[in-house]
């Protein structure tokens, strides 16, 4: 196996302490990045070709360059802990073991940015990473890594944990600035972008948590080390959240661009009960459209290699299903999740959202008619690219997989008034 | 029960569950407190202690803008009374300087704020696809059964509130519950649950 990066401090001795921390080198690159211009840092960010691993994959380096080299008014890098998608818990493993990483590659970045002032936005249910990295943050003030001028270089930066209270939808960024200022979590219509008036109507920058812990490897070992990971255009170290039938579910890390099947069988273990067959994976998260078995041969897991294939990679998480999995129920779990989240503000999600899961749900039941697959496809049809945020289109593009490559099973469902497979 | 005409597009709804035939009520107002569909009127609650108030002018030095310190603000109110009631939202609304309205919309808008007294521990059962591959639905069904609570609901000694969630982001640890803050991962065999809840209070 490869050289650990993200992962490396994570499960060792006293790996959530600063003195372990930086025994293993670490605050190294706070170093040298408070002795680089941020425009250098911006540039180099940019040539690694780092993308964001909140799930859209947005080069970060590019993100960072529409902020303003001469702010008028304060700049604001916000932390987007709010890991709330179905199959996703990379942030807060990254949280709880190794919080000093977090924190190194937030001070970086704000440096970058020309922020003096970050926010981390934990979501309310993580309570224990949320303790977990205030006491890095307090650690590392004591020791002057936070604060005003940071270790005499003149910068400064001070860092406020701020915590959710339950609510998926503020993981979307406007929605997250919102929310930090104090009121329900509409997402914003964009533009204006963040970068130009974000929270409090000033400049900001919102990174997931794992995108920044890649910065502080990027600004200590170049980004031509970084380069030389994973594939073209999907570089740099990734963590895969494997999940559902498999013998070692976990956190795994390989590069951008690892085959599905190889963290699967290899990471992963396989599957759970050899005696059963894949039926399908959702590669990316309850957003990420679903793979046929016959699909998930020879997907390289990275951006492009899934868009390519009409899915996303997202935020990683890898939900495996074997052949005693009935589709009709699966999707009505999605898709109840995207029912009871959606934020109530466009009407095509509010009401498309519950729609499509009723008609599931009924199907599921036991209940289904003559013509609801395609009506629920039409009501997809009718939410994608219909709101401001890309929620409905996170609910509506699953439910549309589903149905067009298990429809036999739909119909099946639907003729027969119960589940045709065998029990488990 | 007769189905209903939903508003959405005519569809026949077939309840199987009478919180449905609702349809109004979100499923997270709903399940939140023992009273249901019916709880959707915060209790009143106590005036705020003094050093809860005196906690929630630190966090409103903290931000920029008074109004980022309403989440914490209610997180404070509800460590020390269990809940946000109606007069906290109104001291924390004065606090802050937006209407006693306005708090409530927000406290409404995220599903961790409980608005009226549950029980002394809250179970959480996340159900969602990866956790429901692990077997969730065995765990929801045991610890019903167990508790003898129905989904939303609290036993009559006070001490259970039991509720099902969406991902808590513990998939690779599934199946799992949350009780009060602590995650417990790892579910199975279900003879630990019954560990679990046996050890309590």
């Amino acid at each position: 196996m490869t050289e650990k990066i993200l992962l490396r401090n994570v499960g060792t001795e006293g790996s959530t302490r600063l003195a372990t921390y930086e025994r293993n080198g670490g605050y190294q690159a706070l170093r040298k990045a408070l002795q680089t211009s941020p425009d250098a840092l911006v540039e180099e960010v940019k040539k690694a070709g780092l993308r964001g691993r909140g799930g859209a994959g947005f080069p970060t380096g590019v993100k960072w360059g529409f902020m303003p080299k001469e702010p008028v008014r304060p700049s604001y890098l916000l932390v987007n802990a709010d890991e709330s998608e179905p199959g996703t818990f990379k942030d807060r493993l990254l949280m709880e073991e190794d919080p000093h990483l977090v924190l190194e590659g937030t001070l970086i970045s704000a440096h970058a940015i020309r922020a003096r002032t970050v926010f981390i936005y934990v979501r309310g249910e993580f309570l224990k990473p949320y303790l977990t990295m205030q006491a890095a943050v307090e650690e590392a003030r004591a020791k002057g890594y936070v604060g005003r001028n940071i270790l005499g270089s003149g910068v400064d930066c001070e860092v406020v944990m701020h915590r959710g209270a339950g609510a998926y939808i503020c993981g979307e960024e406007t929605a997250l600035m919102e929310s930090l200022e104090g009121k329900r979590g509409y997402p914003r219509l964009k533009p204006p972008f963040p970068a130009a008036a974000g929270v409090y109507g000033c400049p900001t920058t919102i990174n997931n948590v794992e995108t920044l812990a890649n910065v502080p490897f990027i600004v200590e070992r170049g980004a031509g080390w970084y380069l030389g990971i994973g594939r073209e255009k999907n570089n740099g170290p990734k963590l895969y959240c494997m999940s559902g039938h498999l013998k070692r579910p976990g956190v795994y890390e390989a590069p951008l661009g690892t085959p599905l099947m190889t963290l699967v069988d290899d990471f992963a273990g396989g599957l759970w009960k050899e005696s059963r067959k894949l039926k399908a994976i959702v590669p990316g998260g309850a957003s990420a459209p679903v793979l046929t078995a016959e699909e998930c041969r020879d997907v390289p897991m990275d951006f492009d290699a899934l868009i390519a294939r009409k899915s996303m990679l997202g935020s990683a998480g890898v939900m495996v299903m074997d052949e005693s999995v009935c589709m009709v129920r699966a999707l009505e779990r999605i898709l109840r999740f995207f029912a009871h989240e959606s934020c109530g503000q466009c009407t095509p999600c509010r009401v498309g959202a519950d729609w499509i899961h009723r008609i599931v749900k009924r199907i599921e039941a036991g209940h289904g008619k003559d013509g609801d697959c395609e009506t629920l496809l039409s009501v997809c049809d009718n939410m994608i690219g219909k709101t401001i945020c890309v929620f409905a289109d996170a609910a509506a593009l699953p439910a549309k997989s589903f149905v067009t490559k298990f429809r036999r099973e739909f119909d099946e469902h639907i003729g027969a008034g119960r589940c045709t497979l065998p029990e488990a | 029960m007769s189905g209903r005409k939903a508003g959405t597009g005519g569809l026949t709804v077939i309840p199987e569950n009478p919180r449905e035939i609702r349809g109004m009520v979100p499923e997270s107002i709903a399940l939140r407190g023992p009273a249901g569909p019916e709880g959707i009127e915060p209790d009143e609650g106590k005036s705020l202690s003094a050093a809860s108030l005196a906690e929630i002018d630190r966090l409103i030095d903290i931000y920029p803008e008074r109004r980022s310190a309403l989440l914490p603000a209610l997180w404070v109110a509800q460590r020390e009374q269990g809940f946000v009631g109606r007069r906290p939202m109104e001291e924390i609304a004065a606090k802050i300087g937006v209407s006693p309205a306005f708090v409530a919309s927000v406290v409404s808008f995220y599903t961790m704020y409980q608005i009226r007294p549950i029980g002394k521990y809250l179970i959480q059962i996340c159900t969602s696809l990866a956790c429901y591959l692990r077997g969730s639905d065995a765990l929801v069904d045991h610890v019903r059964k167990k508790l003898g609570v129905d989904l939303g609901g609290t036993t009559r000694d006070g001490r259970f509130t039991l509720v099902r969630v969406e991902c808590l982001g513990s998939c690779g640890t599934a199946p799992m519950l949350q009780l009060n803050d602590d995650y417990h991962e790892n579910l199975s065999p279900l003879s630990k649950v019954d560990e679990l809840l046996d050890s309590l209070e």
